[in-house]
């Protein structure tokens, strides 16, 4: 369990992230959800010890993040930020291997070499594993990255925005397969979504971020109702059920 | 671009390197000890075969570890001030030391390479607008200014003449007693190829190293003192040798991908080779006079690179 204790982030005076507390559970996908500006990510960025909070601590699994050594941490904690723009010319394989860095520091060995093969088979990207990934699309490439948080092999996987730039089709491949890791490698999913309706046909908790602070935090069919909505957004957001999903029919309201 | 291609073609080159020159030697003279032809050979021939060796390997792989490392495919020390400002240095201890020993030299220019190199990442880090000609044309601007300090103070100190023996790379100057410098560089090859991964991960960015549980600022840190160590004593022993390390990287990249641990001996052999053929075209050319070094590189390497920017949108 992550268990986030008053965290606290200022840029200049402003507080962009304030006072928050919120504990992720183990064995499910939990989505940040809220508008622009709210603060997902920096939050995101602090759990995973990328920015330094100003106050508050973070404990995984009841140890506080700010004691693990770095080594140590990126063996439990992964992190997959939106701004993976790649001018490094590398092969698939070769990405995946880095995810056993923290293990071999690149010398890989055999059990290494295993889990990458794993990986890249769990990902179905074996036939293209020595394509560089400058010549891949956006959906090949966030399959890549999260092969290598598989080859990571970490309990918590995070993710800032993994659909960002991708089409309908390849949305739906990712959540699908982070619902993979969530049920069958029994993986503790975080994840910042901007569409209220993956969030809500994936996730099992959401946690709904505002100005800084948390507005909404419980199951998704708690979250996903139209009075929530309404405070989340400032939209009066109608829900529509269909084939066991809660869907937001936000485009006209 | 095969490791089995790159090492005959070594071998070669570096044989005919030690046998091409104004006075002719074949390899039986240097049975004979005691004959002038193997003095020759022991004074001139071989450390000048050493010091191309060492300088295109070194000028090499320390234009990939930046670009690496700068996440730019443009920068290297030629284009990020490394250069210029290793020639400040060894200008400050020209005027602050009457008659300084080569190791004094090494160390200033070696201080003013590093501060050059941490300014211009500094730079880097200040900068949003983070277009990939854009940067490396803040390098040059960069370096220009250090240069014209550089000139200033020579002019005023009236060593401008003593100060463009550094300008321009030679290797006829190259000769037993005044190379020895460059071994320091065998070191530091041997340091970067142990940090090649570190190098590889770092050049992912800042939240991908820490991801990975990296400690990127120290891998920076010392990526950034092997890159100054490599272009102080290179600049010091032969002179500064322009576009080495932006178009050797670039090469091997296209054929080999950015996985340091892969690319960075075919960088160091393919530089060795470049650096190589340059300066046997220049001495074979107007011979029995030389062409320097810079002047070679700099015409072979601007049209090399040329192209390289032409083809850009096929690669990068």
């Amino acid at each position: 369990m992550i268990q986030v204790r008053e965290l606290t982030k200022l840029y200049g005076k402003k507080q962009v992230v304030e006072n928050v507390s919120v504990d992720i559970r183990r064995g499910q996908i939990t989505s940040f959800i809220g508008p622009n500006g709210a603060g997902k990510s920096t939050l995101l960025s602090m759990v995973s010890r990328l920015l330094d909070a100003d106050t508050g601590e973070v404990l995984i699994d009841k140890t506080n993040t700010k004691k693990m050594k770095s080594n140590e941490f990126s063996k439990r904690v992964s992190i997959l930020k939106q701004s993976n723009f790649m001018n490094v010319r590398l092969t698939i394989r070769e990405l995946v291997s880095f995810g056993r860095f923290p293990y071999s520091k690149g010398r890989l060995n055999e059990e290494d070499e295993k889990m990458v093969d794993q990986a890249i088979e769990y990902m179905d990207l074996g036939d293209m594993q020595h394509s560089y990934l400058d010549e891949l699309s956006g959906g090949q490439r966030q399959r890549a990255f999260i092969a290598m948080v598989i080859a990571q092999d970490t309990d918590y996987v995070l993710l800032d925005e993994p659909l960002n730039n991708l089409d309908m089709k390849h949305s739906v491949q990712i959540m699908k397969i982070l619902r993979r890791l969530v049920d069958e490698l029994g993986k503790t999913v975080v994840i910042v979504l901007h569409d209220i309706n993956f969030a809500s046909v994936y996730s099992d908790r959401i946690v709904a971020l505002k100005n800084g602070r948390v507005v909404k935090d419980g199951p998704t069919e708690e979250i996903i109702q139209s009075a929530a909505l309404k405070e989340i957004y400032d939209m009066d957001i109608p829900i529509q059920q269909m084939n066991n999903c809660r869907i937001c029919v936000y485009f006209n309201s | 671009m095969k490791k089995r291609i790159l090492i005959p073609v070594l071998i070669l080159l570096s044989f005919i390197s030690l046998f091409v020159g104004v006075s002719s030697i074949s390899p039986l003279d240097l049975l004979d000890f005691q004959s002038e032809e193997t003095q020759i050979f022991l004074i001139s021939r071989f450390p000048r075969l050493v010091a191309i060796l060492l300088a295109g390997a070194g000028m090499s792989m320390a234009g990939l570890i930046m670009q690496q490392l700068s996440r730019n495919k443009f920068v290297s020390p030629t284009t990020a001030g490394t250069l210029d400002a290793t020639r400040l240095g060894i200008l400050v201890s020209m005027l602050l030391f009457a008659n300084a020993s080569m190791i004094e030299k090494m160390a200033v220019a070696f201080f003013f390479a590093l501060a050059g190199t941490f300014l211009f990442m500094q730079i880097l880090n200040r900068i949003k607008f983070k277009d990939a000609i854009f940067i490396p044309l803040i390098g040059l601007m960069f370096g220009n200014i250090l240069s014209s300090i550089t000139t200033f103070f020579a002019y005023r100190a009236d060593v401008i003449q003593n100060m463009s023996a550094w300008l321009q790379g030679d290797f006829s100057m190259v000769m037993k007693g005044s190379y020895e410098l460059l071994y320091i560089s065998v070191p530091v090859f041997i340091i970067a190829y142990m940090y090649a991964n570190r190098f590889t991960v770092a050049g992912m960015g800042e939240d991908f190293s820490k991801n990975l549980g990296l400690k990127y600022r120290s891998v920076v840190n010392i990526g950034l003192t092997l890159v100054a160590l490599i272009t102080a004593t290179v600049v010091l022993t032969v002179g500064m040798i322009p576009f080495l390390g932006l178009i050797i990287p670039n090469i091997v990249s296209i054929f080999k991908g950015d996985h340091l641990q892969k690319t960075l001996p075919h960088t160091a052999m393919l530089g060795a080779i470049f650096l190589l053929i340059c300066d046997i075209l220049g001495r074979v050319l107007i011979y029995p006079y030389e062409i320097t070094i810079s002047l070679m590189v700099g015409v072979i390497g601007s049209f090399i690179f040329l192209i390289m920017l032409f083809r850009r949108k096929a690669y990068a």
